[in-house]
């Protein structure tokens, strides 16, 4: 589904991407894990060209990010993104974030788009806060509508960026709860996270990343219990060690 | 001081026979408006697209939304008053400069055109400040909804950076008026202009400019007003100072279990 091969990217005279080569297939969870600044984030943004690259190909369902005749709306559209702060739109109630790009991209009609994201929201949990707008939310309830306004596209594959860095301990449980139901449907998922328990939990495979560099790229068993590269052992030795 | 108050002088005939003082100081008034709320208009058109292209990931339309900014922006409002009504007639071609020179009113839509220049170079300086104060992501967000870049803006950034820019717009609202002042030295008799006729014609210099000064209060004071309430009718429950809806009297009783 998702075809990275060999993409780097500099910003002026420095990398911050070394031919990254990774691939999620259909319906699996990838969790991309790694110390701060070792480019998880723009490794992800990537896959739908928030972030250009210089090098390198990304695929995703067959077509060609990078290639200038792709139509990047129409793809973005079908892949859902999910930010770690957010990025709810603060001027549209919640209804609104759940229809606008529902309305103004893929042409729904306001009943169809209207129907399609109540439900999404009854999902997530939050029927009662349909009218209320982003800023009367905590945290945890707006990353769950961010969610819900991802998936009302109808998206191929979900990008989760640090979903949960941004919240309070004791709203990440109510957002991961949606995201390991929302894997055990079947959906494709890349995801970057310091939730181990998430990765181990639900990942079928974690990639590990240290100064650009996919260093490790193993199924979740293995990397929790055998890590190859000293460098994932010392980066698992400190986040496990409490 | 030996001045002789006679704030009667408002209701006598000025020298050209048939108007008094007060109905001219009325007649500038109005022009001043005129040439405020037109001024005002260019200047939030031009600026806003101006402004935008500054924000936009493209070279050449930064490029020249940067170049256009300082050009207006760095050279004095009166230079560029004169530029506009004295040297662009003799730059254009024969004809056109004559008509130009001809036109009635013509330091009325110079006027306008200058100051809208002028004002836009500013506005369009706050609209690039509202847009890049939002949060990076807000943009990412739109473009990954896969929204385009004119629908992002349209949809997602410029909702909320007018709102932030609100009340810098409204300084630069009060600030197009006061500078349509300026007008007076390519011949349009405003309100300035107005006074000044007046203090020339009857001496009652004190008289003319208060009446001047109180015009200009309040023309002000009731755009603030004005742009108060626009800003709080656009205000974001739990955003940007936007309140939460309070509880009524009713809903709060109940909270603290009075029945």
């Amino acid at each position: 589904m998702i075809e990275m091969d060999n993409v780097s990217k500099w910003y002026g005279p420095v990398q911050v991407l070394k031919n990254c080569t990774l691939n999620v297939s259909k319906g699996e969870v990838v969790v991309v894990c790694g110390p701060s600044g070792s480019g998880k984030s723009t490794l992800i943004k990537t896959v739908n060209a928030l972030e250009p690259f210089q090098q390198g190909q990304i695929t995703v369902a067959g077509i060609s990010v990078k290639d200038k005749k792709t139509d990047l709306a129409k793809l973005r559209a079908r892949i859902g993104m999910v930010f770690q702060h957010f990025e709810l739109f603060p001027h549209l109630s919640v209804k609104r974030n759940l229809t606008i790009a529902q309305i103004k991209v893929l042409g729904r009609s306001e009943d169809e788009a209207m129907k399609k994201g109540l439900a999404l929201l009854d999902r997530v949990g939050l029927s009662a806060h349909a009218n209320k707008y982003p800023g009367e939310l905590s945290g945890g309830q707006q990353q769950r509508v961010a969610i819900a306004r991802a998936l009302a596209m109808d998206p191929i594959a979900m990008l989760f960026d640090e979903p949960t860095s941004a919240l309070d301990p004791e709203m990440i449980k109510e957002v991961l709860d949606v995201m390991v139901a929302l894997a055990s449907e079947g959906m494709t998922m890349m995801v970057v996270t310091h939730e181990m328990g998430f990765a181990r939990e639900v990942a079928k495979r974690v990639v590990f990343m240290d100064r650009g560099e996919i260093v490790e790229d193993a199924q979740t068993v293995d990397f929790f219990g055998k890590p190859r590269s000293e460098r994932a052992q010392t980066f698992l030795s400190k986040i496990l060690a409490h | 001081m030996n001045y002789r108050w006679n704030w009667g002088i408002f209701w006598q005939v000025s020298p050209d026979g048939a108007h008094t003082y007060f109905q001219l100081l009325m007649y500038g008034t109005w022009w001043t408006l005129c040439t405020a709320f037109f001024a005002w208009i260019i200047a939030l058109t031009f600026g806003s697209l101006v402004g935008v292209a500054r924000t936009t990931p493209n070279k050449w339309l930064s490029g020249f939304g940067n170049a256009y900014v300082e050009l207006f922006r760095n050279i004095p409002l009166l230079v560029q008053m004169f530029l506009w009504y004295f040297v662009m007639p003799e730059l254009v071609p024969d004809s056109v400069g004559t008509w130009l020179k001809q036109l009635p009113n013509s330091s009325f839509y110079t006027g306008v055109v200058a100051l809208g220049l002028y004002s836009s170079a500013r506005v369009a300086e706050q609209v690039r400040a509202g847009i890049n104060s939002l949060p990076r992501g807000q943009r990412a967000a739109g473009l990954a909804m896969g929204l385009t870049l004119p629908q992002t803006y349209r949809y997602v950034l410029l909702p909320n950076a007018y709102r932030i820019m609100l009340p810098p717009l409204t300084s630069e609202f009060i600030n197009t008026i006061k500078n349509s002042s300026v007008v007076l030295t390519i011949g349009l008799m405003e309100l300035t202009a107005r006074a000044r006729e007046m203090s020339e014609y009857s001496f009652q210099t004190f008289e003319a400019f208060t009446a001047a000064t109180i015009i200009y209060i309040v023309i002000n004071i009731i755009v603030t007003e004005g742009m108060r309430r626009l800003e709080r009718g656009l205000a974001i429950p739990g955003y940007l100072g936007g309140r939460i809806k309070k509880p009524s009297l009713l809903q709060r009783m109940r909270l603290r279990g009075v029945q």
